[in-house]
């Protein structure tokens, strides 16, 4: 696949709008496509593309390829990964840049495989290597406690990247794009999944991504109530903050999964992290490292979370926290 | 529908407990100092729970499946003494080395060797490299369906209905076997081994399959079957200092980090 050129974005879009994370794989694309004269292709595939292209456009993209079809939003990865190969096999694409998002995480090992190629998960940073016949990524392992930059010889290059890791480059409505309409061929004879039903569990209030202040609880928290009170009445005091959790807390039914902030579930980058009785596992750590500030009180003097935390108190929640709410409501009242 | 012959695939990895301080950067390898012990992956061992439960409402046969290279015992044979019927390791110092496309290939191997199967399980990622690729990788190369990040699994009318979690919520998934799917945590913890397992579990020998007895060929797995090129490992500064606000009393304590918060101008 000598002839091999350009980097593919597989886009990701909600409500007729580009989710942030496309913006930012679409800005990533743009700076890598720049230093190897290449261009920057975007899928995007849903029931209803609307005015996302041209969104995709003026985020950087030279070409977007449109697929249409309810099944994309209803027929599960076996259909989108269809869509994705057949792209892949007409435009025979350098690099593909993916989310590590639920669509992404699903589609790029199966795509990876089929391909018989190279991927390279959790990316939170994409250089080229010095010749440009390579991307190199970098991701973290072990927790976070470990980081490796990787590459491959193969092509294309495959990389799902991590949300908020990337910068999207300036919108300009004024860029010019090509727009490509794909006829989605879905052959349904190959499907052996079919969802029976979609649960959406609502969580009120801000979602954990867009907060600027997370009060984050773990399994010293002893119980689902105090998220609902304690924890939650420090996080009323900010315009726009959320309560989160460790894996335990989620685990045990506490809050719901969609709360579990960590390696496996959200990865969140706050202003302000507020640690409640968690102990400071790498596995929950490693979904808040891009935190600006993280604040810290557990009972136990030697928590791991005192090594990684910038202000800590060592104590009973139960008695630090309250106080601390208190205090602070008076002090921003002034 | 009974008798359901399951494989579950399980990685042992460094103790994920550790602290940071215990694992060390020699060249291209991260080094866990000695004290720290292996210990299967937590994640295979939710997923060898999800076949349990099965084999204990339907019965069936599980093989639990395990591939490196001087794999400790004690980690490796935990699923027999909770009740998997059969342990067979890929242990080889070829398999040293191996990237998850190197593994899952081997894996491959592996299963198609054992030849009958209704279900295969994974966890959803590991502990160490978290790479999350195995499963589906495996699933492809096998040509069987999958599905991924899987919390609960029930076998009707001879099709598997599964419990997918999602961003927000989940979904329920019919799937035709065979098929894989990669478990996660909410599905629960391994069952405790009784007394009786691991006593009967420490008489017997696990199966040992080399990559010849695979047909695999030292190019295609171990260092040389890799296709993600380490060019460099590094640990990242931990220079955070922590500054303890002290009191009295707890409450002080709180007050006073109010206090401090604010003067920096944090919030």
């Amino acid at each position: 696949m000598n002839n091999s050129k350009g980097i593919l974005v597989i886009g990701e879009l909600s409500e007729g709008k580009l989710v942030s994370i496309t913006k930012e794989m679409l800005g990533i694309a743009r700076k890598l496509a720049d230093e190897s004269q290449q261009d920057v292709s975007c899928l995007l595939a849903n029931e209803s593309v609307q005015q996302t292209p041209q969104e995709a456009i003026a985020f950087g993209a030279d070409k977007v390829y449109t697929a249409e079809d309810p099944a994309l939003k209803s027929g599960g990865i076996y259909v989108y990964l269809q869509i994705v190969e057949k792209l892949i096999a007409d435009i025979s694409p350098w690099a593909v840049i993916m989310g590590q998002t639920y669509l992404g995480t699903r589609l790029s090992p199966r795509l990876a495989a089929k391909l018989g190629v190279n991927l390279t998960t959790d990316c939170v940073d994409l250089k080229l290597d010095p010749d440009k016949k390579a991307i190199i990524a970098t991701r973290p392992i072990y927790g976070g406690n470990v980081f490796a930059e990787l590459s491959s010889d193969l092509i294309p290059h495959l990389v799902a990247v991590r949300s908020k890791a990337m910068s999207p480059i300036e919108q300009d409505s004024s860029r010019k794009g090509e727009v490509t309409s794909l006829k989605a061929e879905i052959d349904q004879s190959v499907i052996k999944t079919k969802i029976v039903k979609s649960v959406k569990e609502e969580v009120t209030g801000v979602k954990l991504e867009d907060a600027f202040v997370i009060v984050a609880g773990g399994r010293g928290i002893g119980g689902a109530e105090p998220f609902k009170t304690t924890l939650q009445d420090l996080a009323n005091l900010f315009p726009s903050a959320a309560t989160g959790a460790s894996r335990p807390p989620a685990d045990d039914g506490w809050v719901p999964e969609a709360k579990h902030i960590g390696l496996t579930g959200r990865i969140v980058a706050p202003d302000i992290y507020f640690a409640i009785g968690i102990s400071g596992a790498s596995q929950h750590m490693a979904g808040c490292t891009g935190s600006k500030t993280v604040v810290a009180i557990n009972k136990d003097p030697e928590a791991n979370i005192f090594k990684l935390a910038n202000y800590g108190v060592v104590g009973k929640y139960e008695e630090v926290l309250p106080a601390f709410t208190e205090k602070l409501k008076s002090l921003l009242a002034e | 529908m009974s008798g359901l012959n399951m494989i579950v695939c399980f990685k042992q990895v460094p103790d994920p407990e550790a602290p940071a301080s215990a694992l060390k950067v020699e060249g291209k390898e991260v080094i866990t100092s000695p004290d720290i012990k292996p210990v299967a992956d937590e994640y295979g061992e939710f997923a060898l729970e999800v076949a349990l439960k099965i084999k204990g409402s339907i019965g069936g046969k599980i093989t639990a499946l395990s591939l490196g290279n001087n794999l400790a015992r004690d980690v490796v044979k935990k699923s027999l003494a909770v009740g998997a019927d059969e342990l067979i390791l890929l242990e080889d110092e070829a398999f040293e080395g191996s990237d998850n496309h190197a593994t899952s290939h081997a894996l491959a191997a592996a299963i198609r060797k054992i030849g009958e199967y209704d279900l295969i399980f994974c966890g959803r990622q590991s502990s160490d490299w978290g790479v999350g690729q195995v499963g589906l990788s495996l699933a492809t190369q096998l040509g069987i369906p999958a599905v991924s990040v899987v919390r609960k699994v029930d076998i009707v009318e001879g099709k598997a209905r599964v419990e997918e979690v999602t961003p927000d919520g989940y979904n329920i998934i019919d799937v035709e076997l065979p098929a894989l799917f990669t478990i996660t945590s909410e599905a629960g913890a391994l069952r405790y081994a009784a007394l009786k397992g691991i006593m009967a579990a420490a008489r017997r020998q696990p199966t040992i399959w080399k990559a010849a007895d695979l047909g695999l060929d030292p190019s295609e797995i171990g260092t040389q079957g890799r296709v993600n090129k380490i060019n460099k490992l590094y640990q990242p500064s931990s220079e955070v200092k922590c500054e303890i606000v002290e009191a009295d009393t707890p409450a002080e304590a709180g007050a006073g980090l109010a206090e401090k918060l604010r003067e920096a101008r944090i919030l």
